[in-house]
């Protein structure tokens, strides 16, 4: 495309779609203030308990006041460093597992009909057993977040390897290469999008994780505020916990997006 | 001339659980130092795991092939130029030398030498994704003419291309092998292809693949393989090929 004064048609069609992109925008910030506004609202007028379903305004007065009466920085933080933690552990652990059982077949074949058993076990039916196990601590709650990541870590890593093209492992054989250099050389840059993807993936994973390990053991965390606020019927911790897990997750997820996006541009073939 | 590779009485079959195939039976030939061969036949005839026997990318269950030269100067064009794409063109270029732990500054030189003199120097930092496809193959042979090797094994090394990109890069990476002396074996299942660039060309049979002829192909000390293709001599080959290829 010749970058030096694009035709008219063309100058109209950038320009729609500029204009489209801001009511998009428009759109999505509207969608927000009118769900918080019916929520103020409705509930201001009695339409809803807000005993129950609590209010915009309520939460934000909650918040203030966790913040400095209830230490809602350290469950942030608490519930933040569990997901970063058990994030990285279970993707560079579940990276290191594909490719040892990319480099030893038969150790895949032999472990296959355990892998996708694990793989399809509701991981949460452990975290009991895992209490027993490890005793009510930030450790039970960590490694209940790695075991939901790990094994679709794996089998999503590994399926990546095994479509890679086998004609481009040929070229570095060919070349007088080492099944290492396949390795460093093809499969792990080849796979960086397939890689991305799967952090992606995980960092939900890992907030789904974190949260059923604090429902079941934690003494702190959002996980935690939830449970201990709906059994002590304060709502408004619930919702603030939720809507502040929202963010998190929202922020995690874009956070990804932006190291992935370039990442994925420099490597797709 | 001296022979640079012999085969004699090489078969290879593969094992699945339905049965065993039978891909080679008794191939016997000799390469000479600077000939062209191609090895025709139809698709499936197993010429592609001829060449990857010779390569040592797959084991031969039986004959043997001889070379007679140093070790690992063996170079394998694929059908795909293979570039890949988070390498520039230069990289890609070094991929060899590099997978050899042969990088250095005297190799890289030579690398970048046979990139000018084969028309990419303005595209050294350039994506493979930016070339055209002509450009891309010839990447693909600087990558491997980057290890200096004696014998080239070309894989249907052009036909992902269009037709008339694949007659103009053929020309010319035929005539960059010739002018540095190289021997080369192709692989092919065009006629024309093979006539036009082979000194001699090998007729293989459907599977199990067996020799059925071996042709001398004289178009003349100066031929070029665009060229020979107007030659009337030309037609006169491409016939009797053809009939024997009717009769495997």
């Amino acid at each position: 495309m010749p970058k030096s004064s694009p035709s008219a048609a063309q100058q109209d069609y950038l320009l729609r779609l500029a204009s489209h992109r801001k009511r998009i925008r428009l759109a999505r910030i509207l969608i927000l203030v009118v769900f918080l506004l019916c929520w103020e609202l409705s509930s201001q007028l009695g339409w809803i308990d807000s005993f129950i379903f609590s209010s915009p305004s309520s939460l934000i007065r909650t918040g203030i006041d966790m913040l400095f009466h209830q230490q809602l920085l350290r469950h942030i933080g608490i519930t933040l460093g569990e997901t970063l933690i058990s994030f990285i552990i279970s993707t560079l652990l579940g990276i290191f597992l594909s490719v040892v059982l990319w480099w030893c077949p038969s150790l895949y074949e032999a472990t296959e009909p355990y892998l996708v058993a694990l793989n399809s076990l509701p991981k949460s039916a452990l975290a009991p057993i895992l209490i027993v196990w490890f005793g009510n601590t930030v450790r039970t709650t960590v490694i209940t977040s790695i075991l939901l990541t790990i094994i679709v870590t794996v089998l999503t890593v590994l399926s990546g390897f095994q479509e890679t093209e086998d004609e481009k492992a040929r070229l570095i054989y060919s070349l007088g290469g080492k099944k290492r250099q396949v390795l460093t050389m093809i499969l792990l840059p080849s796979n960086i999008p397939v890689i991305m993807n799967v952090l992606r993936v995980n960092i939900g994973l890992s907030l789904i994780g974190v949260i059923i390990g604090e429902f079941l053991s934690a003494k702190a965390g959002l996980g935690y505020l939830i449970i201990y606020g709906s059994q002590i019927f304060k709502m408004d911790w619930v919702l603030l916990s939720i809507v502040l897990l929202c963010l998190m997750a929202v922020l995690l997820y874009q956070g990804l997006g932006l190291l992935g996006s370039r990442l994925s541009r420099r490597f797709s073939s | 001339m001296t022979a640079l590779l012999e085969i004699e009485h090489l078969s290879l079959s593969y094992h699945e659980p339905g049965g065993e195939t039978t891909a080679l039976s008794d191939i016997s030939f000799e390469v000479q130092k600077g000939e062209f061969i191609s090895i025709l036949g139809p698709s499936g005839c197993g010429k592609s795991t001829l060449l990857s026997a010779i390569a040592g990318l797959e084991k031969p269950s039986g004959g043997s092939i001889t070379f007679h030269m140093p070790p690992g100067l063996v170079g394998y064009m694929f059908q795909h130029d293979l570039l890949l794409e988070w390498r520039s063109v230069f990289q890609n270029a070094c991929l060899g030398l590099q997978v050899q732990g042969r990088l250095n500054e005297e190799t890289s030189r030579y690398v970048k030498e046979l990139l000018e003199s084969y028309g990419l120097g303005g595209f050294l930092s350039h994506k493979p994704s930016q070339l055209s496809g002509g450009m891309r193959q010839r990447v693909a042979l600087v990558r491997t003419l980057a290890l200096k090797p004696e014998l080239l094994l070309l894989d249907e090394p052009y036909s992902a291309l269009d037709y008339q990109t694949r007659l103009t890069v053929s020309d010319e990476i035929w005539k960059i092998l010739r002018s540095t002396g190289k021997t080369a074996i192709l692989v092919t299942h065009d006629i024309s292809e093979a006539i036009s660039l082979g000194d001699r060309v090998i007729i293989l049979s459907r599977r199990p693949g067996r020799i059925l002829k071996d042709i001398p192909i004289d178009l003349g000390a100066d031929r070029t393989p665009l060229g020979v293709r107007s030659n009337p001599d030309f037609q006169h080959y491409f016939k009797t090929i053809w009939e024997v290829m009717q009769h495997a």
